[in-house]
């Protein structure tokens, strides 16, 4: 008894064994879909490429607190990695919990992860499953906040392809989740976060 | 009156679905050339790279597909195959019977669509949510997606507030940030119970047997967040050499469907979740779908096994923009459904109308990111269904046509009658292609000229010394 899979190879090596020519691998150089500036400082460029999708970059935890007071997000889910970092600018004022409990998602305002790298030429954060402690606390807060050091961007979408690793499960995320599927209007946090959030770490 | 399938559609769609249709087509077009040429000095050469890299792809099938399946194999995939959707729903069912599992959510997937596995699943006793905001949206309404990429671009906020309210989602509202965050809410409690989650793939690379999603609204991530199984459906063109071709072809997609120089979610999937990670699917399974794609590889046509499904030739299309997604009546609308459709349907009578849904503009071919000759495959398949004695009711005689435009003396005939047009009632002519056509439009008035003596009479743009007479 032959298998599908058998028909199907069967098939598609009959078909492409019968023509007398097949199109070659194209030789050409990924510059040639690089849109920044060979001069341009990665740093700011990834920050001026994120706030253009509506992402926010902040250069301080002080900074980051201030938002966070004024918008009320006053509670939420803190990679155990990271807690001894955000506590020491967040506490007491804001509540970090170091556990995601899948009973209470709706409890959570935001979620605080590491990023594995970010793409400074499109504005983008790269969450990888090693690197992320909980895919459930970096996905369903309202806010999620992401901690990244400056040398670990890369500079455009081809340089961090050919970087990706064996991880089995990468995101990128440019800017906050959104649809248009009504009328074509723009509307910010229908599955994933509706704000976006990017700290800048020094050490 | 003996009217094309696609024309009786027209005659009947209403008239605010056609504005929606028409206004939000253009808007997309418009940033898909923003969002190209604002990017990039010659976009067309990045469109020949992706088109030769997709071409080369396909015609080399026999080699990448046996690789891409050793990768995801070694990466702790499960690989099937399916030569049809009934194999390919049955191995989804057979899977989820296997795990006692009774709840699938459901990222958005146009194989599935094409295999109807909501359908299947839910006569079976199951519970298939789809969770992309259209595609639930479609579901609650129990109807089709008209576009690949914006699938509820046929309804209003009034009709999609209508539909919340009757399923119980809230006193009628019908603002879309409302409608938007009453959809998340709701969806998050199916997601959380959700056993299985199923999605499609945009790409896979065979070099490293990652398969890639691509979303807006992060229900595909949600879909692999609470769940213990991952179902991908894919069919077997949606194959890349290598990782590096999908700078190219990430760049092209999000720009060419949305405007967006990346998508908000790329998600590379290679298998199972990692280890240490507390959520995600323990066990990833991957099926790859024929479903008639190696008869379309047969063909004449294999061309359009390169698409990446944006949805920019339907944007840009004259008669999608007037017709809409149904119209086309299958799964895929627009000029990419006119090729496509009548070689993936069980008969290709049933479709033989669409490719001559077009007046070959060419419009879509300038769009394509993966420059697919849309209109040669229009004309190809035309010439298919004249071979193959096709008739297509509603379809003008042109016998008449044919033999006045091949006998020189007719012709001149024809022609110096033409002023008696001026005067003869044009809703008394019979010809119904021509009354369909007068419904819209006049005819001008009769200008009486040969064009061979206004050509040979006509001024020497030569002789004349104005520059800016022989500049566009």
């Amino acid at each position: 008894m032959s298998t599908h899979r058998d028909v199907i190879l069967g098939k598609v090596k009959k078909t492409l064994e019968a023509l007398p020519k097949r199109a070659e691998y194209p030789d050409y150089d990924t510059e040639a879909v690089i849109t920044i500036p060979e001069d341009a400082d990665l740093w700011e460029h990834f920050k001026t490429a994120m706030q253009a999708v509506n992402g926010k970059v902040y250069d301080t935890l002080v900074e980051l607190k201030k938002w966070m007071i004024e918008n009320e997000y006053l509670s939420g889910y803190c990679d155990p990695d990271l807690l001894d970092v955000f506590s020491r600018e967040l506490s007491p004022e804001i509540k970090l919990e170091t556990t995601y409990d899948r009973d209470r998602i709706d409890t959570y305002q935001f979620g605080i992860t590491r990023a594995s790298g970010a793409i400074a030429e499109s504005g983008t954060i790269i969450l990888k499953d090693k690197d992320t402690s909980s895919r459930l606390g970096s996905l369903t807060p309202w806010v999620h906040i992401t901690a990244l050091r400056p040398d670990e961007v890369y500079r455009d979408i081809p340089t961090a392809l050919d970087q990706l690793g064996d991880d089995p499960n990468i995101i990128w995320v440019t800017g906050p989740s959104k649809t248009a599927d009504i009328e074509g209007i723009l509307i910010e946090g229908v599955h994933g976060p509706g704000e976006q959030i990017c700290l800048r770490l020094d050490s | 009156m003996s009217v094309q399938p696609i024309d009786r559609y027209v005659e009947r769609i209403a008239p605010d679905v056609q504005t929606a249709v028409m206004e939000n087509s253009i808007t997309a077009t418009q940033k898909r050339h923003d969002a190209l040429f604002g990017d990039y000095e010659d976009p067309d050469k990045i469109r020949r790279i992706a088109g030769a890299i997709k071409q080369h792809t396909v015609e080399h099938l026999d080699r990448y597909l046996p690789q891409a399946e050793e990768k995801l194999k070694a990466n702790g995939v499960k690989v099937h195959w399916a030569s049809d959707g009934e194999e390919a729903n049955r191995i989804v069912f057979e899977i989820m019977r296997s795990k006692k599992a009774t709840k699938v959510v459901k990222s958005k997937s146009m194989v599935s669509e094409e295999t109807e596995l909501g359908h299947y699943l839910e006569e079976r006793g199951m519970e298939c949510v789809e969770t992309d905001l259209g595609e639930y949206i479609v579901q609650i309404d129990n109807d089709h997606p008209s576009h690949i990429v914006k699938p509820i671009i046929h309804k209003n906020r009034q009709d999609v507030a209508r539909s919340f309210e009757r399923e119980g989602l809230g006193e009628y509202n019908d603002d879309p940030e409302v409608i938007t965050h009453r959809a998340r809410k709701h969806l998050r409690g199916k997601y959380m119970e959700a056993d299985v989650g199923i999605t499609g793939a945009n790409f896979v690379s065979a070099e490293s047997g990652r398969m890639l999603l691509i979303t807006n609204e992060g229900n595909s991530r949600f879909c692999l967040a609470p769940t213990k199984v991952h179902i991908a459906m894919v069919g077997i063109e949606k194959l890349v050499p290598k990782d590096r071709d999908l700078s190219v072809m990430l760049n092209l997609l999000a720009r060419s469907a949305t405007g967006q120089r990346l998508t908000v979610y790329t998600e590379f999937i290679s298998g199972p979740k990692s280890a240490a990670q507390p959520d995600g699917p323990e066990e990833m399974h991957l099926i790859f779908l024929d479903n008639r794609r190696t008869q379309v590889l047969e063909s004449d046509c294999r061309e359009i096994l390169r698409c990446i499904r944006c949805g920019a030739c339907m944007n840009v299309c004259p008669v999608y923009r007037q017709a809409s997604g149904f119209a086309y009546r299958s799964v895929y609308p627009g000029p990419l459904g006119a090729v496509l459709s009548p070689l993936l349907a069980s008969k290709f009578a049933d479709y033989a109308d669409l490719p001559k849904a077009s007046s070959l503009c060419g419009a879509c071919n300038e769009v394509c990111p993966v420059d697919i000759p849309i209109p040669d495959l229009l004309l190809r398949l035309r010439d298919k269904a004249k071979v193959e004695g096709i008739k297509s009711p509603g379809t003008p005689p042109m016998g008449m046509w044919a033999t006045m435009a091949s006998k020189p003396v007719l012709w001149k005939t024809a022609l110096s009658a033409g002023k008696m047009m001026d005067f003869f009632p044009k809703s008394m002519i019979p010809v119904p292609a021509f009354q369909a056509w007068y419904k819209k439009k006049d005819l001008p008035e009769w200008h009486g000229k040969r064009f061979r003596s206004w050509m040979a009479n006509r001024p020497n743009p030569k002789k004349n010394d104005q520059p800016e007479a022989s500049e566009k």
